[in-house]
């Protein structure tokens, strides 16, 4: 895991190796300048040697300036060092992301991957610069102060090697058992974040029903949970505190004594024993962080896993060797195909089974079918969004899966069912379809979709600013726009998913049109639910269930179809009494 | 001028703030927190007595012993003995408190998150529209979280070391006041140096937060529009924008950690200074036989215990600094104002006795309105779902009217639909019939009685509602059904599903009724999820019902035979329809053709395609609906 992680440091290798060195200096320092305060005690002031202390004193100033020095490089360095961290992982998470095919996507919930991406990043953040500063800081001025307490005293010294390793037994164990709680913790807090969340979405329903008593009970339960389990964590936590402060207590009494001994049978100094506490405080608090940091880095831990699932996700669809990089025309050709998505079960059905179609570059496809009944499934196979499990499907006499993606996808462009407009201007959404397109060129795909109209409406026209998701446009105009969006990449095969559900017939109609006269050449696949968006395709399928029910022509279809006979009758019925007007736009 | 008050006002605020939390731990847990403060002020004292100890220990016991050749122990080991008596107070004070603390920080978040959900549970429909839901989710996660740091570790750190200073520096002046003059100039310097990187660093922090939003904003719509990135293989520019605000995000934490980390080193080596500083000065005056060694000894102690916890409070300064900003935002969710609801007509179970109404606490099945009147009588008005707009006016801001002199009636059984362009008000007349939003102008009456007259929760219970935005929740496909009814059995629950046509689809699952549904629905199509809420409405079985574009999703032939199911089950109940499809609104006993708020024709299908007016040109296609 840490080998994996390590390889986003990078460029920031050089400030990720500069903060333990200069940690390193600035602890040597540390732990020189309480020896040498204690020489001027012990040689200075016992023997009323003022020069000794002038003398020493000038190099203590210039140690604390030393010190300080490195103190603030390793800071730097450190803050350096784990910000850049930080950043490549999110970028390495980021780009990842972008290969990510649509099966990957669906396997993430989008609210995990902006939590991977924000609070998992930023706990990893604190616990790399706690590695880099604290634990290198730690053990070096442990073993440091170690050899300096040898040094000044080596019998009294051994008291810390007896003491030392049962603090550190005790700190640890009280880290181990913490450990699954705090990692209980979490993860129910991401249940407790959910049930908020949801709240907050349904709040219209939870008025509607009354059912604030209901979901409080639900929050209630989960914020028990959330207390109790932090509490029990806490608890033995609590423990890290007093159990230091009782060793170093210890320590205290039990050098005081001795060295009393010691100095009052001449074999020590008083100085000495003051600067061997010191150096008591030091160690001990040393192995405090240590601990201190063990707790952050198991917190840290679990960030660091859901990371590393992001980053080792592979994506499922990946260009072949050699890919094709020119598409032919717009034939399609599903042979055999059936397809399962990758979670489901085995006894589950199959989304779409044993389909074939041959359809002619140029040509209008509509594609109609119950709820449930695999259109978009289908549709989605042509520009490889996913795989198909059986089976293959040619584009311009070739299989997708053979491809260049970003050919395939440039010439098969999908307007999805549920779409999505960005934050930006309009003139920046339309250019997602080809960022080097003109202004003539953009009015020129938005008059096809019927777009341009509103647009003009707007007092900024093409520069007016979308909020995020398209909210400040009705839906039948953010799909216009959609349409003009995917229209801009000039593709050779057209594909709208219930594309126009929210756009007026007559509108409908004119689009329809605009393709038929416009780009005859390209291909049309039109899923729709109502029947006058599909009734002038050259073919229509009727999907049941995943399977083809039926194809044909509106007429055809009317006789021979039963499923599309009943679609038929249950949206012309009555329409055709009053629908001369329609029928002469339709014309 | 306006900025030294602003700033003032903001530290007036802060201040208010910390009451306020300081508030919510003497409230609870007045007895714990007093022991705390005990404690920790016990903790603190040991802690300086042990340096102190140290000067006693050198100048009253050792010395004297020194250069004897039989030295009598037995004081020295008194002393030792009662110093540990005294060290083991204080490691059982330092447990009681940071024991307590935990009893006391997890309480107060407890209570804190629960109040917070119990109020915003309590809060009008607009809040909801005019809060991201982001920004409060955060409120629940980060400022709980940097609130939980602060209370446990941050305000006991403080207060411990605040007492550790006062107490080192009256055994400071104790000892010698020239020597402590010469400490306290460089504590002078210390406070100085804390404040003029504490300032810049918290600046940074600001600015860290700032771009940590905009990179999670950004990061958030476009996972949320990642599908749209892949067909549009827009992935190399949005890489290029991520880097962008990455970098951006990346500079400001490397600022703001950089400050922040180098206070530590800086306090502490100004700490060392002082050190050579009283070094020197004790060693000329030790020299002099005017200080003993003991005292310069301890003194040197004391400076160390003087600017270890100073160097403490400034670290936690930072994190004190954001909890207070988090617990500003936690109490601005919890100071919010409720829904008001003035109510006092409530909805009671009856039975008819001779003609008369009579309530009765069991369930019957029918029920009445039970309104109270100023002589103290009681009259009960049966329900029936009669509902009737006169003259109504509302906008969602006061000088934005959106509907306009709005009258209708609708009786018991009949089938009210509003067709009309986006933004004509379709849903906004809906949502005023159970009270979401309040009316500015006219009257509403439901059974005659005026709505605002009756308890919201019995207004609310008498309507059923199902809505575009399906919102289920995380948990099985039967509990979702449930939600209408909670005491329902998995009759009842199959039974509403299969009237919504839900049961097909339903049975085509591995797990049927039992399988778990995420809440954002993953896994479910939207005409799926439009099919459980139907059916979550159809449990709930109430007298008048509200359909906002409940079956947009959902395609024609299986809309017909939810709807053929909805009609039996609302037979002789009233209904509101609000549809794009126009076929499904066709056998409404009234159509209300709405354009920017104002009824602009009202009638029978057929009537309204005679009239060749907006309904005929809706209906023909000419006119868009969304």
């Amino acid at each position: 895991m840490i080998k994996k992680l390590a390889k986003y440091i990078k460029q920031y290798k050089k400030d990720s190796i500069l903060t333990p060195i200069f940690v390193i200096f600035e602890v040597i320092m540390e732990v020189l300048i309480p020896y040498l305060m204690a020489r001027i005690i012990d040689v200075g002031i016992q023997n009323s040697d003022l020069n000794y202390i002038f003398k020493i004193g000038a190099i203590l100033v210039v140690s604390a300036f030393l010190s300080l020095t490195f103190g603030m490089l390793s800071g730097r360095y450190a803050a350096k060092a784990s910000a850049g961290f930080a950043k490549n992982l999110r970028q390495g998470m980021f780009y990842n992301i972008q290969n990510f095919s649509f099966t990957n996507i669906d396997k993430f919930s989008t609210s995990s991957l902006v939590t991977r991406l924000t609070t998992d990043v930023t706990n990893v953040q604190m616990a790399f610069q706690m590695i880099i500063r604290i634990l290198v800081r730690a053990p070096i001025m442990l073993i440091f102060a170690l050899i300096m307490a040898f040094n000044v005293n080596s019998k009294l010294a051994w008291i810390f090697v007896v003491t030392m390793p049962i603090l550190a037994v005790v700190l640890f164990f009280i880290a181990i058992k913490a450990h699954p709680y705090f990692e209980k913790v979490f993860k129910k807090y991401d249940s407790l974040n959910r049930v908020v969340g949801e709240n907050l979405n349904a709040i219209r329903v939870v008025k509607a029903y009354n059912r604030e008593k209901h979901e409080e009970e639900k929050f209630g339960n989960v914020n028990d949970e959330v207390y109790k389990l932090f509490k029990t964590a806490e608890k033995i936590v609590a423990f890290n505190s007093p159990a230091m402060q009782l060793t170093i207590y210890t320590c205290i009494l039990l050098l005081s004594w001795l060295g009393a001994k010691l100095i009052v049978g001449g074999s020590m100094q008083t100085g000495e024993l003051s600067s061997i506490i010191t150096y008591a405080w030091q160690i001990l608090s040393s192995l405090m962080m240590i601990s201190m940091v063990f707790v952050m880095i198991i917190i840290a831990e679990s960030s660091a896993e859901r990371i590393i699932e992001v980053l080792d996700e592979e994506s499922t669809i990946k260009n072949k060797e050699n890919p094709v990089k020119k598409v032919k025309d717009g034939s399609i050709t599903f042979d055999h195909v059936s397809f399962q998505y990758d979670d489901a079960k085995a006894e589950d059905e199959l989304p779409l089974e044993n389909i074939n179609i041959d359809i002619k570059a140029g040509e209008t496809i509509g594609i109609i079918g119950a709820t449930g009944s695999s259109k978009s499934t289908i549709v989605n196979l042509i520009p490889r969004l996913y795989d198909v499990t059986k089976g293959s499907i040619k584009v311009g006499g070739v299989d997708v899966r053979d491809y260049d993606l970003e050919t395939l996808r440039n010439e098969v462009a999908v307007v999805l069912q549920k779409n999505v407009l960005f934050s930006g201007t309009i003139k920046e959404n339309l250019r997602w379809g080809n960022k080097d397109a003109s202004d003539e060129e953009l009015v020129r795909v938005c008059k096809l979709a019927q777009a341009d109209d509103f647009i003009q409406e707007f007092p900024d026209k093409y520069d007016t600013v979308l909020d995020q998701g398209g909210t400040n446009v009705s839906g039948g105009q953010k799909q216009r726009l959609c349409i003009a969006r995917a229209l801009l990449k000039k593709p050779k095969i057209l594909i709208l998913d219930d594309s126009t559900s929210a756009v007026d017939t007559k509108t409908d109609a004119l689009i329809r049109k605009a393709f038929r006269e416009e780009i005859p050449n390209t291909t049309k696949i039109i899923i729709a639910q109502r029947i006058t968006s599909v009734e002038d395709a050259d073919r229509i399928i009727v999907l049941d269930d995943g399977k083809i029910n039926g194809i044909g022509t509106s007429k055809d279809l009317l006789k021979t179809n039963a499923i599309y006979q009943e679609v038929y009758e249950s949206q012309k019925k009555g329409e055709e009494d009053d629908g001369e007007a329609k029928q002469e736009e339709q014309e | 001028m306006m900025e030294k008050q602003n700033k003032k006002n903001k530290n007036k605020n802060t201040l208010k703030t910390a009451k306020r939390l300081l508030k919510y731990v003497t409230g609870t847990y007045k007895v714990q927190f007093v022991i705390v403060c005990i404690s920790i002020i016990i903790s603190a004292l040991v802690s300086v007595l042990g340096v102190q100890f140290l000067k006693y220990l050198i100048d009253d016991f050792i010395v004297p012993l020194m250069g004897n050749q039989n030295p009598d122990y037995s004081s020295l080991l008194k002393a030792v003995i009662a110093m540990g008596v005294v060290y083991l107070i204080g490691v059982v004070s330092t447990y009681l408190y940071n024991r307590l603390m935990i009893n006391i920080s997890q309480g107060i978040l407890h209570n804190i998150r629960k109040e917070m959900f119990e109020h915003m549970q309590t809060l009008p429909i607009r809040y909801f529209d005019s809060h991201p839901h982001g920004e409060t989710m955060s409120t629940y996660t980060n400022d709980v979280d940097t609130l939980r740091q602060c209370i446990s570790q941050s305000i006991p750190q403080v207060f411990s070391c605040a007492i550790s200073m006062i107490a080192v520096l009256i055994a400071m002046f104790a000892t010698d006041i020239y020597l402590s003059i010469v400490v306290l100039v460089m504590v002078a310097i210390m406070v100085v140096v804390a404040r003029f990187f504490g300032s810049r660093s918290s600046k940074n922090f600001v600015d860290q937060q700032r771009n940590i939003s905009i990179v999670n904003g950004y990061i958030e719509e476009m996972m949320a529009g990642q599908k749209v990135v892949k067909v549009f293989c827009h992935e190399e520019e949005n890489k290029e924008r991520f880097d962008e605000l990455n970098e951006a995000l990346c500079n400001s934490m490397t600022k703001a950690n950089s400050y922040a980390n180098t206070l530590m080193p800086c306090i502490a080596n100004i700490g060392n200074l002082g050190y050579v500083l009283i070094a020197v000065i004790g060693g000329v005056l030790a020299v002099n036989g005017i200080l003993t060694i003991g005292s310069i000894a301890a003194f040197l102690q004391y400076i160390k215990a003087f600017t270890n916890p100073l160097g403490q409070v400034s670290q936690q300064m930072n994190s004190i600094i954001m909890a207070l900003a988090g617990a500003e935002r936690i109490f601005a969710l919890i100071d919010e104002d409720s829904e008001k609801d003035n109510g006092y007509v409530t909805l009671v179970n009856c039975k008819e006795e001779n003609g008369k109404i009579v309530e009765v606490e069991e369930r019957t099945g029918m029920w009445a309105w039970k309104h109270p009147h100023h002589d103290g009588t009681v009259t009960y008005t049966k329900l029936r779902g009669d509902v009737e707009f006169e003259h109504v006016k509302f906008g969602y801001e006061p000088k934005k009217e959106v509907l306009h002199d709005i009258s209708l009636v609708a009786n018991a059984g009949e089938k009210v639909s509003f067709v009309g362009a986006t933004g004509a008000g379709k849903t906004t007349i809906t949502n005023l019939i159970n009270r979401f939003y309040d009316i500015q102008g006219g009257k509403i009456r439901y059974d005659g009685i005026n709505i605002k007259k009756i308890r919201k929760q019995d207004l609310r219970r008498s309507l059923g509602m199902v809505l575009q935005d399906t919102s289920l929740f995380t948990g099985t496909i039967r509990e979702n059904i449930r939600y209408g009814k909670l005491n329902a059995t998995d009759e009842e629950v199959e039974e509403a599903a299969k009237l919504s046509n839900a049961d097909k689809f339903i049975k085509h699952l591995s797990k049927g009724y039992d399988t778990m549904i995420d809440g954002s629905g993953e896994g479910l199509s939207q005409g799926q999820r439009q099919l459980l809420s139907i059916a979550r409405a159809a449990l709930n079985n109430p007298p008048v019902l509200i359909l906002d574009e409940a079956t947009s999703s959902i395609d024609t032939r299986t809309e017909k035979v939810v709807q053929d199911g909805m009609d039996q089950l609302m037979k002789g109940r009233t209904v509101f329809v609000i549809a794009h499809r126009l076929s499904t609104i066709k056998n409404s006993d009234l159509i209300m053709v709405l354009d920017h708020g104002t009824i602009m024709e009202r009638g029978k299908h057929d009537d309204l395609i005679k009239k060749h007016g907006m309904y005929y040109g809706l209906y023909t296609g000419a006119i868009e609906i969304d």
